[in-house]
């Protein structure tokens, strides 16, 4: 050990007696391992961002849709059972721990301003569906209310694409709109979020509260209408009409004697979809379990029955998207250990000069008493010295750097003790692979003709 | 007891397909507190006779005991720590490491001993020793700070600093001029008197040779005079 300490003194001292060509050996390795450096803090940085940016797209949004009706042994395809409530939307929201969850009725149908119209999506639902979505801050206006939700107001935010094909030229905030007969007070405008990965436009619907679109408007889903025939209104306007002029379609219309009976309407309180936003994306696959667990409970499914609900996640996209980032960040770090690589054979070529130039010294050493392990080791500590030096101004530079691009370019970094550890250590592996063959070359010196050598 | 035992010392180089024997049956023989000249031309074998003694090289055959120890079977770890303990070298070219203080090349040689010596003691050692050859006011200088003269005598201090029983001179006043050249030979004289240190001086000079006890002759590999009768014959 103290022989190891001596020698490590005499690599020192042997370093101290060419300074300059130290530091120019060195730079390689500095710029190499400042490479590495900055490249990881930049590019965990935007790969923490982009993941960021793919949860506000909703990527820790779980959906739950109802199951497929059976009819006869005929399914009408998922989302077509009744059995999904707004009371299973209160009832997550109870008894699991979720970010937000927000009840979905939609209908495709028309809406008009005057004399304007267009055909778009009209989304019933509560103000969570802003907070789910990641869609808070109207760009006008303000949010519907929950007082709303329970009163069934004829309220509704728009799109930016509706809000700008009915009101071109004026703001549509107090103004009045009608869908299907019924009239909607525009209370805000949501932010523009342009079209979606497979590109649908986003910004093309109306928001309303659920009830207000389900008691109201639609009565019935989405996917048992026939849109097309619901779009044009042929029934007479009847403005004050307080129950929707769509059809359940899945029941006789009641005759005359039976309406005598049963002057109530039946009401179906069934939604389209639960729009649930975990609290983060890790938690989206407990979330999945506890709310599966809970609608089966509700909705008394035994153990070998069948889910007449499904819930889907974004796993999916998330992976593809954080894989897509990685493979990056790999890309980038090959092409930093390439020149780590190139900083290596650098102090390989100069360790060589230096040990020709010093052959000499190397004979005198060997004749006072160095053996060959003892020259061996002395050139290996002084190319290991050489890259930890670097390895060390290069961390300090790398981190210097990604502390720049953060305060000028306002580019996320992310500061990983791990990166800088693994630099350091292959810095030292660096000089230990490249200092070993002119070391090695140095030791089988004869010191006979090392002495003689001029 | 004899320092050096030589006997039968052959020494064949191979060149190509050719051997060329350049040591020829060599015996001779070196007291303790000798001081001996080793004559010879170039191309005598002298070189190659003084590399064999300094523990530098092996012998092809024969046997060479140096302080009681067989060092001509040695493998060249072992041959490295007798060369660290026992011989010390001085050279024609002085061989000092460039941009290197006069008190770290006298340590040198300490870095390779197997005995552990602190650094402390590294350097009272050497400042010692740097004193006995006249340099103590000069311990800070680097060898392009320093005369010739100068230079052989940290070189020769830096020979002594393991206390070696044995003091090579290869050529020591090649690069001298005459003055310093005297300096020199009258300060091995004084360590071989005073310390009793057994010296070889390696020359092809007769003045330099003048100045020891006994000169050995080397001719065409063999020795031609100088030796003692005993060794000749065994």
């Amino acid at each position: 050990m103290k022989k190891l300490l001596r020698t490590i003194h005499v690599a020192l001292y042997g370093l101290s007696r060419n300074v300059m060509r130290a530091i120019l050996t060195t730079l390689g390795i500095i710029i190499g391992i400042a490479a590495v450096i900055a490249m990881m803090e930049v590019g965990d940085g935007s790969s923490k961002a982009v993941q960021a940016k793919i949860s506000g797209m909703g990527a820790n949004v779980i959906l739950v849709i109802p199951g497929s009706m059976q009819n006869g042994g005929v399914s009408a395809g998922s989302g077509t059972a009744m059995k999904l409530t707004a009371d299973d939307n209160q009832a997550i929201l109870n008894s699991i721990d979720v970010h937000a969850s927000a009840p979905l009725v939609r209908i495709r149908t028309q809406v008009v301003h005057g004399h304007l119209n267009t055909v778009t999506m009209v989304n019933g639902s509560t103000p969570q569906f802003l907070t789910v979505r990641d869609w808070n801050n109207p760009t006008a206006g303000t949010s519907f209310t929950d007082s709303d939700v329970r009163g069934a107001n004829k309220v509704c935010m728009l799109g930016q694409t509706v809000a700008r094909e009915l009101f071109p030229h004026e703001s549509p905030i107090g103004k009045e709109i009608r869908i299907q007969n019924v009239t909607f007070k525009v209370v805000g405008v949501l932010r523009p979020k342009g079209a979606n990965m497979i590109g649908w436009d986003q910004d093309d619907f109306v928001l309303a509260p659920w009830t207000t679109v389900k008691y109201r408007v639609s009565g019935t889903s989405a996917s048992v209408t026939n849109n097309a025939a619901s779009t044009v209104s042929n029934t007479i306007n009847t403005l004050s009409a307080l129950y929707p002029t769509g059809d359940a379609g899945l029941y006789d219309s009641p005759s005359a004697v039976q309406q005598a009976d049963n002057p109530h309407q039946v009401r179906f309180a069934n939604i389209d979809q639960i729009l649930v936003s975990a609290n983060n994306a890790s938690e989206v696959p407990q979330t999945v379990r506890e709310i599966e667990s809970l609608l089966r409970d509700r909705h008394h499914i035994q153990d070998i029955g069948m889910d007449d609900f499904e819930v889907h996640d974004m796993t999916e996209m998330m992976s593809t998207l954080t894989s897509a980032t990685r493979l990056i960040t790999t890309l980038l770090l090959c092409i930093a250990c390439i020149s780590l690589v190139v900083a290596g054979v650098g102090i390989m070529n100069i360790m060589l000069v230096s040990v020709t130039e010093r052959t000499r010294e190397i004979g005198l050493r060997m004749a006072v008493g160095a053996r060959s392990t003892d020259i061996l080791l002395q050139f290996l500590i002084e190319a290991v010295l050489l890259c930890l030096a670097g390895g060390l101004m290069g961390v300090a530079l790398g981190l210097g750097s990604s502390w720049l691009v953060t305060t000028l370019l306002h580019w996320p970094t992310e500061w990983s003790p791990l990166t800088v550890f693994v630099a350091f250590i292959v810095s030292a592996l660096v000089g230990v692979i490249f200092g070993f063959y002119p070391a090695w070359k140095a030791s089988r010196l004869d010191p006979i003709e090392a002495l003689r050598y001029e | 007891m004899d320092l050096i035992q030589l006997r039968n010392i052959f020494k064949t180089y191979r060149v190509g397909e050719i051997d060329v024997p350049v040591l020829k049956g060599v015996s001779l023989d070196v007291l303790r507190g000798e001081l001996v000249a080793l004559m010879g031309v170039s191309g005598s074998g002298k070189s190659t006779l003084m590399n064999i003694l300094g523990c530098l090289d092996r012998p092809t055959t024969g046997e060479y005991w140096l302080d009681g120890e067989l060092v001509s079977k040695l493998s060249a770890d072992q041959r490295a720590m007798v060369r660290n303990h026992k011989i010390g070298f001085v050279f024609q070219s002085f061989n000092l490491l460039p941009r290197t203080t006069a008190l770290r090349q006298v340590m040198m040689p300490l870095t390779y001993t197997a005995s552990d010596i602190s650094d402390r003691e590294a350097r009272q050692r050497a400042s010692e020793m740097l004193a006995r050859v006249g340099l103590a006011d000069r311990m800070d200088h680097h060898p392009s700070q320093l005369s010739g003269g100068q230079q052989q005598r940290v070189a020769i201090a830096r020979a002594l600093v393991n206390r070696p029983p044995l003091l090579f001179a290869d050529e020591p006043t090649g690069n001298l001029d005459s003055r310093t050249s005297e300096e020199v030979l009258r300060m091995f004289q004084k360590l071989n008197s005073e310390e009793g240190i057994t010296i070889i001086l390696v020359t092809h000079d007769a003045e330099v040779a003048a100045h020891a006890k006994r000169t050995i002759h080397i001719r065409d590999g063999l020795i031609a005079d100088g030796v003692f009768e005993h060794a000749q014959t065994a």
